[in-house]
């Protein structure tokens, strides 16, 4: 089943409503059946009590690694965000005034579903609720060497889209290969600037897990945003970009100048 | 019986080389690999949820880890964000593993589970200006280990959030801290299993926490 978690364009007093996908529309909890093009999209999270871990990846394809002129990491290249840099499928992502290179990152997310410590690879897959789509943007203008990649390259307020769907894990896991075969593709205004597949990741998701669970408590809504591929390019204001992967979906976002 | 200590309602973030005598110990090798030039953008780290522990907890130095001689005191203030910029300050005790490099994020170091040390209260803010004068002491096993002048930000609260504020909102709940100093040796008090350490800091209570240890799996 795929997840959203939407506000109505006509009544947006009603909060963020959740809803599944239903046949080429969405289905809200009532029953009640509406169009996409009558919601504005947020990330398909549930609120959780606490401030929600946001993790990512660097590096963890080995050829966008080769592009990037970095040897694969002999450990997972790891850093951190906060919710505020989310924002839902459709949204507009801001481009610095000053940007000259700004990049999306088409990446797999994973959504922890229950509490996690000393997980070992074997049993990860149980810990996980399910799986969506981010677009993890970099302005590599900002990029220093303190910390790296910085919050103000990673960090920014627009700069993680996410959606539109939460997956169940389930029917990820089902899949040949579950959540380690599935096919990665990035668009400019239409045209194919990055292809890959998920098999490609350096750590793969049940290593994350264990990796992670093994020095912190991972809790429910937690996410880890896995990394990218080869084949990114600058987005320049106006245009649209589409992250998709395979059985998951196709977030699409467009870029303001700032 | 007390209410439920405080906790952060929303992300905490740390800075990092925010003292004038941390940076001028490292100025010398800002502009040598792999960092080539000194940070532009003030240094940020973020500490996740599960490091939360509050006053009077237990923080567990990890045992069988390669090069791990204790786990650092980091006295801090925090700024707790309202609607409309900070409203209160936490006297937090900002805990690490000893790191030599600054390259990449940290978080292995700061973001194991008891890492940040909370109060049972956050203390009022009626001004930033009234933090430049604020000392906040460590106290080890009873005895003073470190003094830490917030006259010594190289940059102040104001210009820290502003600058900050610049690419990402900070949202009601969010804490910012200001940084932690080192000692007069360059270092951060390093503490091992069976310590206490205790911070201080007029108009805050003391926060105390015990060392213990975490066996790795």
């Amino acid at each position: 089943m795929k997840h959203a978690r939407i506000l109505l364009n006509h009544a947006p007093e009603r909060g963020p409503l959740h809803a599944i996908e239903d046949d080429g529309a969405l289905r809200l909890d009532d029953g009640q059946r509406v169009p996409f093009e009558a919601v504005r999209w947020l990330p398909p999270l549930a609120p959780v009590p606490r401030a929600r871990s946001i993790f990512a990846l660097g590096l963890n394809y080995a050829d966008h690694a080769k592009e990037l002129e970095f040897k694969p990491p002999e450990e997972p290249l790891v850093f951190l965000k906060g919710e505020a840099s989310l924002i839902g499928h459709r949204e507009h992502t801001v481009r610095p005034a000053d940007a000259r290179y700004m990049h999306y990152e088409c990446e797999l997310a994973v959504v922890i579903g229950r509490t996690a410590r000393h997980v070992k690879r074997d049993q990860a897959y149980e810990y996980v609720q399910g799986y969506t789509v981010a677009n993890d943007y970099a302005i590599r203008d900002y990029l220093e060497n303190w910390y790296r990649p910085n919050l103000r390259v990673k960090n920014r307020d627009t700069g993680t889209p996410l959606g539109p769907w939460l997956v169940d894990a389930a029917d990820i896991h089902a899949r040949p290969g579950g959540p380690m075969n599935l096919a990665l593709q990035t668009t400019v205004n239409g045209q194919i600037t990055q292809r890959g597949n998920t098999r490609d990741m350096v750590f793969d998701v049940p290593f994350l897990i264990e990796y992670f669970s093994a020095f912190m408590t991972l809790s429910p809504g937690d996410l880890i945003l896995t990394g990218t591929p080869d084949g990114v390019v600058d987005c320049p204001p106006g245009a649209e970009i589409v992250t998709s992967i395979e059985a998951i979906g196709e977030l699409h976002n467009f870029i303001r100048q700032g | 019986m007390s209410a439920a200590p405080w906790q952060p309602a929303g992300t905490v973030y740390g800075v990092l080389l925010n003292f004038r005598n941390e940076y001028e110990r490292w100025q010398p090798r800002m502009h040598e690999a792999p960092y080539k030039a000194p940070p532009q953008a003030p240094v940020l780290y973020v500490k996740t949820a599960n490091t939360g522990n509050p006053d009077g907890g237990t923080v567990a130095v990890p045992t069988g880890m390669t090069g791990v001689a204790g786990v650092e005191a980091g006295a801090a203030i925090g700024l707790v964000m309202g609607e409309h910029g900070p409203v209160a300050c936490a006297l937090l005790n900002d805990f690490s593993l000893p790191h030599a490099s600054y390259f990449r994020p940290p978080v292995k170091f700061r973001c194991r589970d008891g890492f940040l040390g909370t109060p049972r209260q956050t203390v009022p803010l009626t001004s930033l200006a009234d933090l430049a004068t604020l000392q906040l002491q460590v106290h080890v096993n009873g005895a003073l280990r470190q003094t830490v002048e917030l006259s010594q930000l190289m940059r102040t609260p104001a210009t820290l959030l502003a600058e900050v504020n610049a690419f990402m909102t900070l949202r009601p709940g969010d804490v910012l801290m200001l940084g932690c100093d080192v000692g007069p040796d360059g270092q951060r008090p390093l503490l091992q299993p069976g310590d206490t350490v205790t911070l201080t800091a007029p108009g805050f209570a003391p926060l105390t926490h015990h060392i213990g240890t975490e066996a790795l799996a």
